[in-house]
């Protein structure tokens, strides 16, 4: 079974839902993202989403848009990324997805972008300016490779929920308020609404992300029924004002508050 | 292809957009292809592009300026006289129209001289609609009397310290506002770029100028044997050729080489582009072997942009459309010389399209007709050429 699916098996029967957590690769240094990986890895998070920096990131709010842009200041790129990929996937087997815009992956080609990725260990791929209407080429490359990971949104509509669902793998990208990633609008009912419309339309995993940043914000999710929740400008605040060697130490324990709420009342 | 159906051009144009969007731009999609052809709302558009913008514009026959190349008749279309003084409120009317019949209550744009912001403050003033225009911060500082025009019409200006702080970063944020208060606002993008249906629908707005080309000069009994146009996002263009393409006019769209294309400072889309996909479609781009979107340069900001229509992709790639590039010092002479001989101050986008002409009138026979797209004005360009003089000398 590929990681990501194995992974939400796991937990349904230990009862928990899976801590997402994001990091934009290269800030302020591989050295930093890997450390951070580590905490995260150490501290209990279920899947490790990678961001990989490009120039006009227009789903992004201010934390993760500095983020790229001083990660390509700093000269990452594709080789250097792939290669901070095998570095990880030697240390832990935990599921890895890399979140990106669709134009990184069509410049390389996407064939060849998806199965250098899917070497490097890369098990699934988020595109938020990839619509399920644009995605047959960039599906039909992830064949057998990754997981797509398709997003929806709160004024999604049933029957694209459903198509949407179709085409994801792994699971399902609730986002989860109006705005861009890191959005401080708090929680909203339309969301926990989405999160029970979502769930009805699907078997798959859901996972909700975009404002998702204190253990409060996880606990509500999971109990609206989250099977997975996404934490990804929060961690990069942390990165953002740490000093290197206390990186790791920091975002596990960060880690162990958010994955704490993830686990379901009455499990033991 | 009056309309593609899924938005695209050949191989170009499409819809990538973040998936809160998609029901904005459905809903956009079905109020345009329920108004376009609505008598209703056709007949408000032309009342307001006749008594308020001053449509139709004249063909100028530029008799001296023939005479002083000496080669093809030279016409300007001129859309410089328009309310606003670019063609940019065709566009802008529409959309403002179509907006309020969609009961928006909020307007965003991006602008990046600044002449769709006004044309878009302008349009919204007189139908009564609130705007707020993300503005690239470097551009606000270049373009600072286009700031104080639009906040005089009443809107407001953001400026924008994300990226390279241009026209590039400024649509960035207006898609981003968009994607945040997408239930009560309207973008009112001002090129031929963006996801379906925004390419159509400012192509169709902006065909009026061909359109008018197409007749006046039926009119005085004259074949357009050449049209010409300058492309930055593309939309006087698009609004140019679209009309002629199924005659047998020569067209030639014209870029910004800013220093010359081998230095890499210009903004050239097509002629030293690749295919990409960038805010919202698939089309030409200025990129690095990565696919991060590069930085551009140009004379001009409105032509200051590394992606292009996705309609001119397609035409370049069946080769319907020409695509030349005029440089920042061919520009600027160009300036100068459509000043001197006709009286008429172009803006520095036009600029590029009037040194192209004099190029293709030059190599022309006597007998020829070249018209070409004067976009817009150039009082808003007069202090940068004057700084521009002043350092040559």
């Amino acid at each position: 079974m590929p990681r990501i699916s194995a992974k939400f098996a796991e937990l349904r029967k230990s009862r928990q839902s899976a801590l997402v957590a994001y990091v934009m690769a290269g800030f302020p240094s591989n050295k930093a993202t890997r450390a951070a990986v580590s905490g995260m890895v150490r501290g209990g998070a279920d899947i490790i989403e990678l961001g990989f920096p490009f120039s006009d990131p227009l789903a992004d709010g201010p934390v993760i848009q500095n983020a790229s842009r001083y990660s390509l200041q700093k000269g990452e790129n594709t080789r250097r990324f792939f290669e901070m990929v095998r570095k990880i996937r030697r240390e832990t087997d935990i599921p890895l997805v890399l979140m990106t815009y669709s134009n990184i992956l069509h410049r390389m080609g996407y064939s060849r972008f998806i199965s250098e990725a899917a070497d490097a260990g890369i098990d699934g791929f988020i595109l938020p300016d990839m619509p399920v209407e644009e995605a047959a080429e960039y599906k039909r490359a992830a064949r057998g490779r990754a997981e797509t990971i398709f997003l929806t949104s709160p004024n999604t509509s049933k029957s694209r929920i459903k198509s949407i669902a179709g085409a994801s793998g792994g699971f399902l990208y609730l986002v989860a308020v109006y705005g861009t990633t890191g959005a401080k609008t708090g929680i909203k009912e339309y969301t926990i609404r989405a999160i029970k419309d979502v769930k009805r339309q699907t078997s798959m995993p859901v996972g909700v992300g975009f404002g998702v940043s204190a253990p409060a914000d996880v606990r509500r999710y999971v109990r609206a029924g989250a099977d997975a929740v996404i934490v990804g400008s929060a961690y990069m605040r942390i990165i953002e004002e740490t000093p290197h060697e206390r990186i790791e130490s920091r975002i596990a324990s960060f880690t162990r508050r958010l994955k704490k709420e993830t686990i379901h009342a009455g499990s033991s | 292809m009056r309309y593609p159906k899924n938005g695209r051009f050949g191989a170009f144009g499409g819809r990538y957009i973040p998936e809160t969007l998609v029901p904005a731009v459905e809903e956009l999609e079905e109020n345009y292809q329920k108004y376009k052809d609505d008598k209703e709302f056709k007949d408000e558009l032309d009342y307001y592009l006749k008594v308020y913008a001053g449509r139709p514009t004249p063909l100028y026959y530029a008799k001296n300026l023939t005479e002083k190349i000496g080669g093809a008749r030279i016409y300007l279309k001129r859309e410089d006289l328009l309310h606003g003084g670019a063609h940019k409120i065709n566009n802008t009317l529409g959309q403002a129209l179509l907006a309020k019949r969609m009961k928006k209550k909020r307007v965003i744009a991006e602008t990046g001289a600044g002449q769709h912001g006004v044309a878009t403050a302008m349009a919204c003033a007189a139908l009564g609609i609130r705007t707020e225009v993300y503005m690239g911060y470097k551009d606000t500082i270049r373009q600072r009397l286009n700031v104080f025009r639009m906040n005089m019409l009443g809107s407001e200006v953001h400026p924008v310290m994300s990226g390279s702080r241009t026209l590039k970063d400024a649509i960035n944020e207006a898609i981003r506002d968009w994607i945040t208060n997408v239930k009560t606002t309207y973008y009112l993008l001002g090129s031929a770029v963006g996801p379906h249906p925004y390419p159509v629908m400012v192509r169709d707005f902006q065909s009026v100028i061909g359109r008018e080309i197409k007749s006046q000069m039926k009119k005085i009994n004259k074949t357009t044997d050449v049209a010409v146009a300058c492309v930055g996002g593309g939309s006087n263009a698009i609004g140019t050729f679209y009309p002629l393409a199924g005659t047998n006019t020569e067209m030639i769209g014209v870029e910004a080489a800013g220093l010359g294309l081998r230095t890499g400072r210009h903004s050239a889309t097509l002629s030293a582009g690749s295919r990409g996909i960038l805010h919202g479609m698939m089309t030409y781009l200025l990129q690095d072997g990565e696919g991060q979107i590069a930085q551009t340069h140009s004379i001009s900001a409105g032509l200051d942009y590394p992606g292009v229509g996705p309609e001119h992709a397609h035409y370049k790639e069946t080769g319907r459309v020409k695509y030349h590039s005029a440089t920042d010092a061919e520009v600027l002479d160009a300036f100068l010389l459509l000043t001197r001989t006709e009286g008429i101050i172009p803006a520095l986008e036009s600029a590029h399209a009037v040194a192209e002409a004099a190029k293709v009138a030059k190599r022309s026979k006597k007998s020829e007709n070249v018209v070409v797209t004067l976009s817009g004005r150039g009082d808003k360009d007069v202090e940068q050429v004057r700084r521009l003089l002043d350092a040559k000398n």
